[in-house]
């Protein structure tokens, strides 16, 4: 078949309009050719004989009448052993590979294989005459800490039998490992890679399920307040400054899961830098291993292209499925989703589509909606289970959650943990509020007690309301010590220094000890003359804690203090 | 030889529409007008109507002008000749000196590959302690100074410059009145620094696209430096003014506008700048410093708000002073770890009390009765205030740190302050 063309009749910031000689696939990916360069877009609206495309790179210096190559495939990524530890841009370039070719600078129109070209070991799990389906393991390969499962190309249909497949050996990326045929008789022949169009959810699983399961992320806060489940969804709203990128950074290094992939989309570059020369260095404690051999880093930072940047989330997602298809718990982190939004807003723009809300497309909900819907915890055909885990900051304007991409993003997800100016200011850490923040899921603490140390909390908040008005003097004793009493229960246990080395991570075990203690404390009554003697025990106290909380779990300094702790309380305690 | 066009069918704001064939886009045009030569660039292409922006301003403009695409994108002059110049926002001298032609670059070249990036890890002390302690500014930071109109933020800039340990200085002025330009100047003069820096100067009465063009030939002339190994300073002033410019471009060109008439891709238009600050894993480094006004001292104005998305923190000027909430270092990790073992303790505890401080005096302003903590609050918040915020003082860290300790002995009890023990022990001044 020869190659469809077209040629520009119109430029606009990165929006081309190409006049076609022949058909077009909407979503279809084409090359412009600008001299030497092939630069990618992607066909977005067909209008009459008129395709309009974004540009994934710089227009700078495109010409009317250039001519465009149309490539006959939807935009796609490439799943197979090697992508763990590397660091992607949004269309699954290799950045490294990239800087050692091109230097400084991302050179636009140079693409490099996603996956090097070299052997894994390769071991059959099935024999020739099996019947398999999609999806279905074919054999295995070993990738860093994990068992790298070859499957069967995800798009085919009904059940398909084993032709032919590869014994024992060491294979390339692109050597044939196994032919099967579908019903209709037809041979398909299998790589250890496979393509995927990443706007399309892979869906070759028995069942998706409700999640159930807590994912722990080692930050009392969430799990003990506000817990995730292992295949839900989460978002985090903030204004700048309240700390979303700690916040995500942590978890990226704390969470209990297999995989993390980590999509950086239009935000600062020094960030991603941290993540990436860290993360090599990092020893994860269960795996004893880097905690880059179980990641993936995806980068779209805010000076790479825009168009590039909203793929870059698809990537992300398809990368995270990929692994869940092997029977993985894969954390998806998506730093930030209103860079995303934002690259559609501006691709909508120069459309001139009829815009929404503050400029955005009026179809920003339903794609938001469908990013979070590809999480999910999946049964596969071989009877083991698969998550997928999103989380995804939200940078709203002036820090409003009213504006349109936090309130389509919480329509749609499990749990809700909003960051507040306020308590960033007063270095409250992580900033996540109480009051405004819920979820759906079930964690570890127990719920009843879980309700009332909620309670207690917001008590101590209207009290705190209270007092600015009518002043401490108004105020009863009683109540005084219901405020300090939330107000310490927020010191020590809600707020967490990441900068220390055993307070940054606290285990579900150490959780839950130091949660019913000091749910203890927060339904005792104390011996507490007036309000400065009151004022005077919980400093003390508090200081005490968090002694205790950089203290390793069940050391010698963890007991000495604990022993402290439970002294002081006893001379106070009531009764 | 270059082909001239001479049929200009629309003229409407800044921007003019020519028939021609064979532009690139982002293309420089040069443009005859009566009143002497202005450049243009391309901002779009619908077939044979090319739409350009004209720096100069579409004043005077003749529907008859000629038209001369020079095929290639923006370029600036680099390297040592241009120390101790100025020029205007098109690249051209306001300093009766030669004209500049060698070592061109194109202007908004492409991003630098993240892993090609370090992280940075070297402080630039400023001998303000509200830096230095609190928001400690690093080496490759780009950091927006917030403030309203009236705010001494020039002066500030000009401080940090001199006092800051760096190769080059490179000047972008948007929309600066001329006062404040003689005032960058003379600052610079007296300490012997006009020599190490670089003016990019479009005042408040010069054609408004001109301000757009500012960022970036400051930004490729610091790029060229950084790459040749040395550590360039840019600052920036004021922001918004560019913003505005750009406004009011994309109003023009008839975009629609996405948050009080900023065109939708602002973010993007104000990081692919700020990204520019780096710290080149073989070669030197930008760090950019920029104000950005705040109009009606309106931090979610969509200026500030965006800028703030973007940056690694910002310094937010109020009553003349920096105001500790609100101000925000995110490098500041990278550093403060190596300085002191107290600095972070000194750091987050002062602050927590001073939070304290004001609610305590937002209750005395209400008229309640101030309880023995609250009185104590008062006392160490009158101190800080006077010693540590004022923009006066000019103390190095270290100094400023041991005086933080004098402040919470002179103030409190270790136990109400709230820190680790084992701090306590080593650092709490031994009573006279």
């Amino acid at each position: 078949m020869n190659k469809r063309i077209g040629h520009i009749a119109k430029i606009n910031g990165n929006m081309v309009t190409v006049k076609l000689d022949d058909f077009v696939i909407q979503n279809e990916v084409a090359y412009i050719l600008h001299g030497q360069q092939r630069l990618k877009a992607e066909v977005i609206r067909v209008r009459a004989d008129l395709a309009e495309m974004q540009v994934y790179e710089s227009t700078t210096g495109l010409k009317i009448g250039e001519q465009v190559e149309f490539s006959n495939e939807l935009l796609s990524v490439e799943l197979g052993p090697g992508l763990l530890g590397q660091i992607f841009d949004g269309l699954q370039n290799p950045l490294p590979a990239l800087a050692k070719q091109c230097g400084f600078f991302l050179k636009r129109g140079v693409y490099l294989e996603a996956l090097v070209n070299t052997e894994w070991e390769f071991t059959p799990l099935v024999e020739a005459g099996a019947q398999v389906l999609a999806g279905s393991k074919l054999g295995v390969v070993p990738e860093k800490i994990f068992k790298h499962y070859i499957m069967a190309p995800f798009g085919l249909k009904g059940v398909l039998e084993v032709v032919e497949i590869s014994g024992r050996a060491k294979r390339k990326i692109s050597e044939k490992i196994a032919v099967l045929k579908d019903q209709s008789g037809k041979l398909h022949d299998v790589f250890l890679k496979q393509s995927w169009p990443v706007k399309v959810p892979i869906q070759a699983y028995a069942e998706k399920l409700k999640p159930s399961e807590p994912l722990v992320t080692k930050m009392r806060l969430i799990d003990s307040l506000f817990p995730v489940s292992r295949g839900g969804t989460y978002c985090i709203p903030g204004p700048f400054g309240a700390g979303k990128t700690v916040l995500q950074q942590l978890t990226s290094r704390h969470a209990q899961v297999d995989i993390v992939i980590i999509a950086a989309c239009g935000e600062r570059a020094g960030e991603v830098v941290e993540t990436l020369k860290t993360f090599p260095e990092i020893i994860d404690l269960r795996t004893n291993k880097p905690l880059i051999d179980r990641t993936v880093i995806i980068c779209n930072t805010s000076s790479m292209p825009v168009a590039a940047r909203e793929s870059s989330v698809y990537t992300a997602v398809t990368l995270a499925e990929y692994y869940r298809q092997m029977g993985l718990n894969v954390l998806l982190l998506a730093d930030s989703t209103s860079r995303w939004a934002q690259a559609m807003r501006e691709m909508s723009g120069r459309l001139e589509e009829i815009p929404g809300e503050e400029a955005f497309p009026a179809y920003l909900e339903s794609r938001i909606a469908s990013f979070y819907e590809r999480a999910g915890l999946v049964k596969l055909h071989d009877g083991t289970f698969g998550s997928v885990t999103i989380g995804g900051t939200v940078s709203p304007a002036g820090g409003n959650f009213e504006e349109p991409v936090t309130q389509a993003t919480l329509k749609v997800v499990g749990a809700f943990h909003g960051l507040s100016r306020q308590r960033s200011d007063a270095r409250r850490y992580p900033a996540i509020d109480p009051l405004i923040s819920w979820s759906k899921y079930h964690g570890f603490i127990d719920e009843a007690k879980e309700n009332s140390a909620h309670a207690a909390l917001r008590r101590s908040n209207e009290i705190a309301q209270m007092m600015k008005v009518i002043g401490e003097e108004g105020t009863s004793l009683k109540d005084y010590i219901a405020y300090l009493k939330g107000e310490f229960f927020d010191s020590v246990y809600l707020q967490q220094n990441a900068f220390d080395e055993v307070d940054e991570a606290t285990s579900e075990e150490r959780q839950i000890y130091i949660f019913n203690f000091i749910h203890k404390i927060l339904f005792s009554e104390f011996k507490l003359e007036d309000k400065e003697n009151a004022r005077h025990f919980f400093q003390k106290l508090g200081q005490l804690f968090r002694t205790w909380n950089s203290s390793p779990w069940e050391g010698v300094e963890f007991r000495r203090v604990e022993e402290k702790i439970t002294t002081l309380l006893e001379e106070k305690r009531k009764g | 030889m270059l082909k001239v066009y001479t049929n200009i069918i629309q003229i409407a704001g800044d921007v003019i529409i020519v028939e021609a064939e064979g532009v690139g886009y982002n293309d420089v045009a040069q443009i005859d007008i009566r009143s002497g030569t202005s450049l243009a660039q391309v901002i779009r292409i619908d077939g044979k109507k090319v739409s350009l922006q004209v720096f100069a301003g579409s004043r005077g403009i003749s529907t008859g002008d000629k038209v001369r695409f020079l095929n290639h994108p923006m370029r600036v002059a680099t390297g040592d000749d241009l120390l101790g110049r100025i020029f205007n926002g098109s690249g051209m001298p306001l300093d009766r000196g030669p004209e500049l032609s060698e070592n061109l670059v194109d202007i908004g070249a492409p991003p630098v590959n993240p892993v090609k990036r370090i992280i940075p890890n070297k402080m630039i002390r400023t001998g303000i302690p509200m830096v230095d302690v609190f928001n400690s500014l690093v080496e490759s930071q780009k950091l927006p100074i917030f403030s309203i109109s009236g705010e001494p933020y020039n002066e500030l800039l000009a401080r940090i410059a001199i006092q800051a340990e760096v190769d080059i200085i490179i000047l972008g002025g948007m929309g600066l009145k001329y006062d404040d330009y003689l005032f960058f100047k003379d600052t610079l003069k007296q300490h012997g620094a006009l020599s190490r820096s670089i003016f990019f100067m479009h005042t408040a009465s010069d054609p408004v696209v001109e301000c757009l063009l500012v960022p970036d030939l400051a930004l490729a002339v610091a790029e060229d430096f950084a790459l040749k190994g040395k550590r360039v300073l840019v600052l920036l002033s004021d922001m918004t003014n560019f913003a505005d410019a750009l406004k009011e471009i994309s109003i023009t060109m008839e975009q629609v506008p996405s948050n009080r008439g900023y065109p939708g891709d602002l973010y993007s238009q104000l990081a692919s700048r700020y990204e520019k600050a780096v710290d080149f894993d073989t070669a030197g480094s930008i760090t950019i410093l920029a104000v950005t006004t705040m109009p009606g001292d309106d931090v979610t104005h969509p200026v500030p708000d965006n800028t703030g998305y973007i940056t690694e923190g910002q310094f937010y000027l109020k009553g003349g002073v920096i105001e500790p909430f609100g101000s925000l270092s995110r490098l500041k990790q990278q550093v403060n770890g190596k300085t002191r073992a107290d600095h972070r303790t000194i750091m987050d505890t002062m602050i927590q009390l001073f939070a304290s401080y004001r609610e305590a005096l937002e209750k005395q302003s209400m008229g309640f009765q101030m309880s023995a903590w609250d009185n104590k609050l008062l006392k160490y918040g009158l101190l800080f205030e006077e010693k540590i915020m004022s923009l006066k003082v000019n103390i190095p860290l270290e100094k400023a740190l041991d005086l933080g300790w004098q402040i919470l002995a002179d103030c409190f009890l270790p136990e109400e302050t709230g820190i680790k023990l084992s701090i306590i022990e080593q650092f709490w001044p031994r009573q006279k």
